[in-house]
Protein backbone atom coordinates (compact mmCIF):
# COMPACT_ATOMS: atom_id res chain seq x y z
CA UNK A 1 0.00 0.00 0.00
CA UNK A 2 2.95 2.26 -0.55
CA UNK A 3 2.50 3.30 -4.00
CA UNK A 4 0.68 6.81 -3.30
CA UNK A 5 2.77 9.28 -2.03
CA UNK A 6 -0.08 10.22 0.26
CA UNK A 7 -0.10 11.93 4.05
CA UNK A 8 -0.97 9.15 6.48
CA UNK A 9 -4.61 9.50 7.79
CA UNK A 10 -5.62 11.52 10.36
CA UNK A 11 -7.58 10.34 13.58
CA UNK A 12 -10.53 11.55 12.53
CA UNK A 13 -10.17 10.42 9.13
CA UNK A 14 -10.18 7.01 10.54
CA UNK A 15 -13.05 7.12 13.20
CA UNK A 16 -15.36 8.14 10.03
CA UNK A 17 -14.25 5.18 7.96
CA UNK A 18 -15.04 3.23 10.59
CA UNK A 19 -18.33 5.08 11.40
CA UNK A 20 -19.18 3.84 7.74
CA UNK A 21 -17.62 1.13 8.04
CA UNK A 22 -20.33 0.02 11.20
CA UNK A 23 -23.14 1.66 9.26
CA UNK A 24 -22.66 -0.72 6.37
CA UNK A 25 -22.28 -3.89 8.57
CA UNK A 26 -25.06 -2.86 10.67
CA UNK A 27 -27.27 -2.47 7.71
CA UNK A 28 -26.14 -5.42 5.87
CA UNK A 29 -26.92 -7.30 9.42
CA UNK A 30 -30.23 -5.80 9.83
CA UNK A 31 -30.87 -7.06 6.02
CA UNK A 32 -29.84 -10.57 6.79
CA UNK A 33 -32.86 -10.75 9.36
CA UNK A 34 -35.06 -9.17 7.77
CA UNK A 35 -36.84 -7.19 10.58
CA UNK A 36 -35.87 -4.05 12.13
CA UNK A 37 -35.69 -4.24 15.66
CA UNK A 38 -33.32 -2.73 18.36
CA UNK A 39 -31.92 -5.97 18.93
CA UNK A 40 -31.14 -6.63 15.64
CA UNK A 41 -29.35 -3.07 15.64
CA UNK A 42 -27.65 -3.63 18.88
CA UNK A 43 -26.41 -7.14 17.91
CA UNK A 44 -25.33 -6.06 14.22
CA UNK A 45 -23.14 -3.04 15.89
CA UNK A 46 -21.36 -5.86 18.20
CA UNK A 47 -20.77 -8.31 15.44
CA UNK A 48 -19.20 -5.47 13.35
CA UNK A 49 -17.27 -4.01 16.13
CA UNK A 50 -15.81 -7.52 16.48
CA UNK A 51 -15.20 -7.53 12.56
CA UNK A 52 -13.28 -4.09 12.59
CA UNK A 53 -11.09 -4.80 15.94
CA UNK A 54 -10.51 -9.01 14.22
CA UNK A 55 -9.94 -7.74 10.38
CA UNK A 56 -8.80 -3.88 10.38
CA UNK A 57 -10.04 -2.66 6.96
CA UNK A 58 -6.85 -1.43 4.80
CA UNK A 59 -6.75 2.64 4.96
CA UNK A 60 -8.77 3.92 2.15
CA UNK A 61 -9.73 7.70 1.90
CA UNK A 62 -12.81 8.54 1.36
CA UNK A 63 -12.24 12.31 0.78
CA UNK A 64 -15.59 13.20 -0.28
CA UNK A 65 -18.79 13.56 -0.16
CA UNK A 66 -21.92 11.86 -1.05
CA UNK A 67 -23.88 13.99 -3.44
CA UNK A 68 -27.19 12.91 -3.97
CA UNK A 69 -28.44 14.17 -7.58
CA UNK A 70 -24.97 13.50 -8.92
CA UNK A 71 -25.65 9.62 -7.38
CA UNK A 72 -29.13 9.52 -9.01
CA UNK A 73 -27.28 10.69 -12.48
CA UNK A 74 -25.11 7.88 -12.27
CA UNK A 75 -27.32 5.14 -11.07
CA UNK A 76 -29.71 6.02 -13.63
CA UNK A 77 -27.06 6.10 -16.80
CA UNK A 78 -25.71 3.47 -14.88
CA UNK A 79 -28.58 1.04 -15.20
CA UNK A 80 -29.37 2.41 -18.93
CA UNK A 81 -26.02 1.24 -19.67
CA UNK A 82 -26.68 -2.06 -18.10
CA UNK A 83 -29.76 -2.45 -20.21
CA UNK A 84 -28.31 -1.60 -23.84
CA UNK A 85 -25.34 -3.47 -23.26
CA UNK A 86 -27.05 -6.71 -22.35
CA UNK A 87 -29.02 -6.30 -25.21
CA UNK A 88 -25.80 -5.90 -27.33
CA UNK A 89 -24.33 -8.61 -26.08
CA UNK A 90 -26.85 -10.95 -26.30
CA UNK A 91 -27.43 -10.11 -29.80
CA UNK A 92 -23.57 -10.47 -29.95
CA UNK A 93 -24.16 -14.22 -29.03
CA UNK A 94 -26.45 -15.45 -31.52
CA UNK A 95 -25.18 -13.50 -34.38
CA UNK A 96 -23.41 -16.01 -36.82
CA UNK A 97 -19.55 -13.96 -36.93
CA UNK A 98 -17.16 -14.12 -33.94
CA UNK A 99 -17.16 -10.92 -32.33
CA UNK A 100 -13.70 -9.01 -31.98
CA UNK A 101 -12.66 -7.08 -29.37
CA UNK A 102 -10.14 -4.93 -28.27
CA UNK A 103 -7.66 -4.28 -25.25
CA UNK A 104 -7.90 -0.49 -24.39
CA UNK A 105 -6.13 1.41 -21.54
CA UNK A 106 -7.69 3.99 -19.83
CA UNK A 107 -5.91 6.23 -17.77
CA UNK A 108 -8.11 8.15 -15.01
CA UNK A 109 -7.62 11.42 -14.08
CA UNK A 110 -8.28 10.90 -10.20
CA UNK A 111 -5.84 8.09 -9.38
CA UNK A 112 -6.84 6.83 -5.88
CA UNK A 113 -7.97 3.47 -5.11
CA UNK A 114 -11.29 4.31 -4.51
CA UNK A 115 -12.11 6.02 -7.48
CA UNK A 116 -9.95 3.20 -9.53
CA UNK A 117 -11.85 0.24 -7.66
CA UNK A 118 -15.52 2.74 -7.87
CA UNK A 119 -15.04 2.76 -12.04
CA UNK A 120 -13.23 -1.05 -12.57
CA UNK A 121 -16.45 -2.25 -10.18
CA UNK A 122 -19.13 -0.04 -12.60
CA UNK A 123 -17.39 -1.17 -16.36
CA UNK A 124 -16.98 -4.74 -15.18
CA UNK A 125 -20.87 -4.67 -14.80
CA UNK A 126 -21.83 -3.32 -17.54
CA UNK A 127 -21.65 -6.25 -20.08
CA UNK A 128 -19.03 -5.91 -22.87
CA UNK A 129 -16.02 -4.53 -20.94
CA UNK A 130 -13.90 -6.22 -18.59
CA UNK A 131 -11.30 -5.27 -16.39
CA UNK A 132 -7.73 -7.42 -17.19
CA UNK A 133 -5.72 -5.23 -15.46
CA UNK A 134 -5.45 -2.25 -13.15
CA UNK A 135 -1.70 -0.11 -12.99
CA UNK A 136 -2.12 2.07 -9.03
CA UNK A 137 0.93 3.63 -9.99
CA UNK A 138 -0.48 5.43 -12.82
CA UNK A 139 -4.34 5.12 -12.16
CA UNK A 140 -4.80 3.25 -15.36
CA UNK A 141 -7.67 0.42 -16.31
CA UNK A 142 -6.92 -1.97 -18.68
CA UNK A 143 -10.25 -2.94 -20.55
CA UNK A 144 -11.04 -5.55 -22.92
CA UNK A 145 -13.91 -4.61 -24.60
CA UNK A 146 -15.82 -6.95 -26.86
CA UNK A 147 -18.05 -6.06 -30.12
CA UNK A 148 -15.22 -3.12 -30.83
CA UNK A 149 -14.89 -3.02 -34.79
CA UNK A 150 -12.51 -0.13 -35.13
CA UNK A 151 -10.11 2.23 -33.83
CA UNK A 152 -12.83 5.44 -33.76
CA UNK A 153 -14.50 2.84 -31.43
CA UNK A 154 -11.35 2.48 -29.29
CA UNK A 155 -11.60 6.34 -28.62
CA UNK A 156 -15.06 6.46 -28.35
CA UNK A 157 -15.07 3.94 -25.90
CA UNK A 158 -12.05 5.49 -24.00
CA UNK A 159 -13.84 9.13 -23.79
CA UNK A 160 -16.88 7.22 -22.67
CA UNK A 161 -15.18 6.03 -19.64
CA UNK A 162 -13.79 9.18 -19.01
CA UNK A 163 -17.47 10.36 -18.60
CA UNK A 164 -18.10 7.52 -16.32
CA UNK A 165 -15.47 8.56 -13.90
CA UNK A 166 -16.35 11.92 -14.03
CA UNK A 167 -20.38 10.94 -13.45
CA UNK A 168 -18.57 9.00 -10.36
CA UNK A 169 -16.44 12.00 -8.92
CA UNK A 170 -19.01 14.27 -9.27
CA UNK A 171 -21.42 11.36 -7.35
CA UNK A 172 -18.50 11.13 -4.55
CA UNK A 173 -15.32 12.44 -5.11
CA UNK A 174 -14.00 15.55 -2.79
CA UNK A 175 -14.02 19.04 -4.79
CA UNK A 176 -10.59 19.19 -6.13
CA UNK A 177 -10.54 15.61 -7.59
CA UNK A 178 -14.05 17.06 -9.65
CA UNK A 179 -12.31 19.94 -10.33
CA UNK A 180 -9.49 18.11 -11.44
CA UNK A 181 -11.71 15.91 -13.46
CA UNK A 182 -14.06 19.26 -15.12
CA UNK A 183 -10.68 20.73 -15.92
CA UNK A 184 -9.63 18.19 -18.65
CA UNK A 185 -12.76 17.30 -20.07
CA UNK A 186 -12.23 14.61 -22.09
CA UNK A 187 -12.35 16.98 -25.17
CA UNK A 188 -8.54 17.27 -26.83
CA UNK A 189 -7.00 14.83 -28.37
CA UNK A 190 -6.61 11.24 -27.25
CA UNK A 191 -3.12 10.87 -28.36
CA UNK A 192 -1.86 13.37 -25.48
CA UNK A 193 -4.17 11.56 -22.99
CA UNK A 194 -2.04 8.13 -23.90
CA UNK A 195 1.18 9.60 -23.36
CA UNK A 196 0.18 10.78 -19.95
CA UNK A 197 -0.96 6.65 -19.01
CA UNK A 198 2.78 5.40 -20.66
CA UNK A 199 5.37 4.77 -18.20
CA UNK A 200 8.54 6.85 -19.43
CA UNK B 1 -57.83 -8.02 -6.69
CA UNK B 2 -57.26 -5.93 -9.50
CA UNK B 3 -53.58 -4.88 -8.01
CA UNK B 4 -52.57 -8.41 -7.20
CA UNK B 5 -53.13 -9.17 -10.78
CA UNK B 6 -50.66 -6.08 -12.22
CA UNK B 7 -47.71 -7.07 -9.73
CA UNK B 8 -47.97 -10.73 -11.17
CA UNK B 9 -48.24 -9.80 -14.43
CA UNK B 10 -44.86 -7.32 -13.98
CA UNK B 11 -43.40 -10.25 -12.16
CA UNK B 12 -43.92 -12.70 -14.48
CA UNK B 13 -42.60 -10.49 -17.02
CA UNK B 14 -39.40 -9.87 -15.40
CA UNK B 15 -39.00 -13.53 -14.41
CA UNK B 16 -38.96 -14.47 -17.89
CA UNK B 17 -37.00 -11.35 -19.57
CA UNK B 18 -34.33 -12.56 -17.14
CA UNK B 19 -34.13 -16.29 -17.82
CA UNK B 20 -33.67 -15.09 -21.62
CA UNK B 21 -30.51 -12.94 -20.61
CA UNK B 22 -29.32 -15.88 -18.85
CA UNK B 23 -30.22 -17.95 -22.06
CA UNK B 24 -28.46 -15.49 -24.22
CA UNK B 25 -24.94 -15.82 -21.64
CA UNK B 26 -25.23 -19.95 -22.21
CA UNK B 27 -25.46 -19.27 -25.91
CA UNK B 28 -22.68 -16.93 -26.01
CA UNK B 29 -20.33 -18.86 -23.56
CA UNK B 30 -20.51 -21.84 -25.60
CA UNK B 31 -20.45 -19.55 -29.13
CA UNK B 32 -17.54 -17.12 -28.37
CA UNK B 33 -14.23 -17.49 -29.79
CA UNK B 34 -11.78 -17.22 -26.94
CA UNK B 35 -11.54 -16.99 -23.33
CA UNK B 36 -11.79 -13.16 -22.69
CA UNK B 37 -15.25 -12.79 -24.90
CA UNK B 38 -16.45 -15.89 -22.78
CA UNK B 39 -15.70 -14.27 -19.67
CA UNK B 40 -17.55 -11.52 -20.67
CA UNK B 41 -21.01 -14.17 -21.45
CA UNK B 42 -20.18 -15.59 -18.46
CA UNK B 43 -19.77 -12.44 -15.94
CA UNK B 44 -22.43 -10.26 -17.30
CA UNK B 45 -25.44 -10.90 -18.97
CA UNK B 46 -26.33 -12.41 -15.61
CA UNK B 47 -25.95 -8.86 -13.70
CA UNK B 48 -28.84 -7.75 -15.32
CA UNK B 49 -30.71 -11.44 -15.75
CA UNK B 50 -30.58 -12.19 -12.12
CA UNK B 51 -31.79 -8.35 -10.87
CA UNK B 52 -34.78 -9.01 -12.92
CA UNK B 53 -35.42 -12.29 -11.86
CA UNK B 54 -34.67 -10.90 -8.08
CA UNK B 55 -37.10 -8.42 -9.22
CA UNK B 56 -39.72 -11.01 -10.48
CA UNK B 57 -39.72 -12.97 -6.81
CA UNK B 58 -39.26 -9.70 -4.95
CA UNK B 59 -43.06 -8.79 -6.77
CA UNK B 60 -44.64 -11.85 -6.49
CA UNK B 61 -43.02 -12.58 -2.76
CA UNK B 62 -43.85 -9.40 -1.71
CA UNK B 63 -43.18 -9.96 2.12
CA UNK B 64 -40.60 -7.88 3.95
CA UNK B 65 -38.18 -10.84 4.87
CA UNK B 66 -37.71 -12.22 1.49
CA UNK B 67 -37.35 -8.84 0.22
CA UNK B 68 -34.08 -7.64 2.44
CA UNK B 69 -32.53 -11.23 1.59
CA UNK B 70 -33.43 -10.56 -2.36
CA UNK B 71 -31.99 -7.31 -2.08
CA UNK B 72 -28.64 -8.53 -0.12
CA UNK B 73 -28.52 -11.16 -2.77
CA UNK B 74 -28.41 -8.57 -5.40
CA UNK B 75 -25.99 -6.36 -3.59
CA UNK B 76 -23.48 -8.92 -3.45
CA UNK B 77 -23.80 -10.30 -6.62
CA UNK B 78 -22.92 -6.63 -7.32
CA UNK B 79 -19.81 -6.18 -5.72
CA UNK B 80 -18.68 -9.82 -6.19
CA UNK B 81 -18.86 -10.45 -9.99
CA UNK B 82 -16.50 -8.26 -10.58
CA UNK B 83 -13.55 -9.21 -9.08
CA UNK B 84 -14.73 -12.88 -10.04
CA UNK B 85 -14.36 -11.65 -13.52
CA UNK B 86 -11.18 -9.92 -13.21
CA UNK B 87 -9.43 -12.42 -11.36
CA UNK B 88 -10.03 -15.09 -14.21
CA UNK B 89 -8.89 -11.90 -16.98
CA UNK B 90 -6.02 -11.21 -15.05
CA UNK B 91 -4.62 -15.27 -14.97
CA UNK B 92 -6.23 -15.40 -18.82
CA UNK B 93 -4.48 -12.51 -19.84
CA UNK B 94 -0.96 -13.56 -21.39
CA UNK B 95 -1.54 -16.80 -22.89
CA UNK B 96 -2.09 -18.45 -26.76
CA UNK B 97 -5.68 -19.32 -25.85
CA UNK B 98 -6.68 -15.43 -26.63
CA UNK B 99 -7.47 -14.59 -29.85
CA UNK B 100 -4.80 -12.50 -31.47
CA UNK B 101 -6.27 -12.26 -34.43
CA UNK B 102 -9.58 -10.94 -33.33
CA UNK B 103 -8.22 -8.29 -31.66
CA UNK B 104 -8.34 -4.48 -33.09
CA UNK B 105 -5.55 -3.10 -30.67
CA UNK B 106 -3.61 -4.58 -27.41
CA UNK B 107 -2.53 -1.87 -25.08
CA UNK B 108 -1.69 -3.69 -22.25
CA UNK B 109 1.33 -6.07 -23.74
CA UNK B 110 3.63 -3.24 -23.67
CA UNK B 111 2.98 -2.80 -20.08
CA UNK B 112 2.12 -5.79 -18.64
CA UNK B 113 5.60 -6.78 -17.32
CA UNK B 114 6.28 -3.29 -15.34
CA UNK B 115 2.59 -3.51 -13.63
CA UNK B 116 3.06 -7.32 -12.76
CA UNK B 117 6.87 -6.17 -11.40
CA UNK B 118 5.38 -3.58 -9.72
CA UNK B 119 2.91 -5.43 -8.12
CA UNK B 120 5.68 -8.61 -7.15
CA UNK B 121 6.93 -5.62 -5.07
CA UNK B 122 3.96 -5.09 -3.07
CA UNK B 123 4.55 -7.70 -0.15
CA UNK B 124 1.25 -7.62 0.61
CA UNK B 125 -0.56 -8.50 -2.18
CA UNK B 126 -0.65 -11.85 -3.53
CA UNK B 127 1.16 -11.72 -6.97
CA UNK B 128 -0.68 -13.35 -9.98
CA UNK B 129 0.27 -16.41 -11.19
CA UNK B 130 3.38 -16.56 -13.81
CA UNK B 131 3.67 -19.31 -16.06
CA UNK B 132 6.43 -18.87 -18.54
Amino acid sequence: MTSQPKAPLTRRDRWRNRAIAVTGLVTVWVLLWGTFSWANVLSGLVVAAVLLVVFPLPPVTFAGRIRPVPLLRFVVRFLYDLVVASAQVAWLAVRSKHPQSAIIAVPLRVNTDLNLTLNAEALSLVPGSLILEADRSTGTLYVHVIGIRSLDEVERFRSGVLELEERIVAAVGSAEELSLVRRSVPTGPSGSVDLEGAPT
Amino acid sequence: MMLDAILDTVAGICLIAGALLCLAAGIALIRFPDVLSRMHAAAKPQVLGLLLVLLGCALRLRTGVDITTLVLVGLFQLATAPVAAHMVGRTAYPHDDIRRDLLITDELSDHIDRIRADRAGEPQETSPVHTS
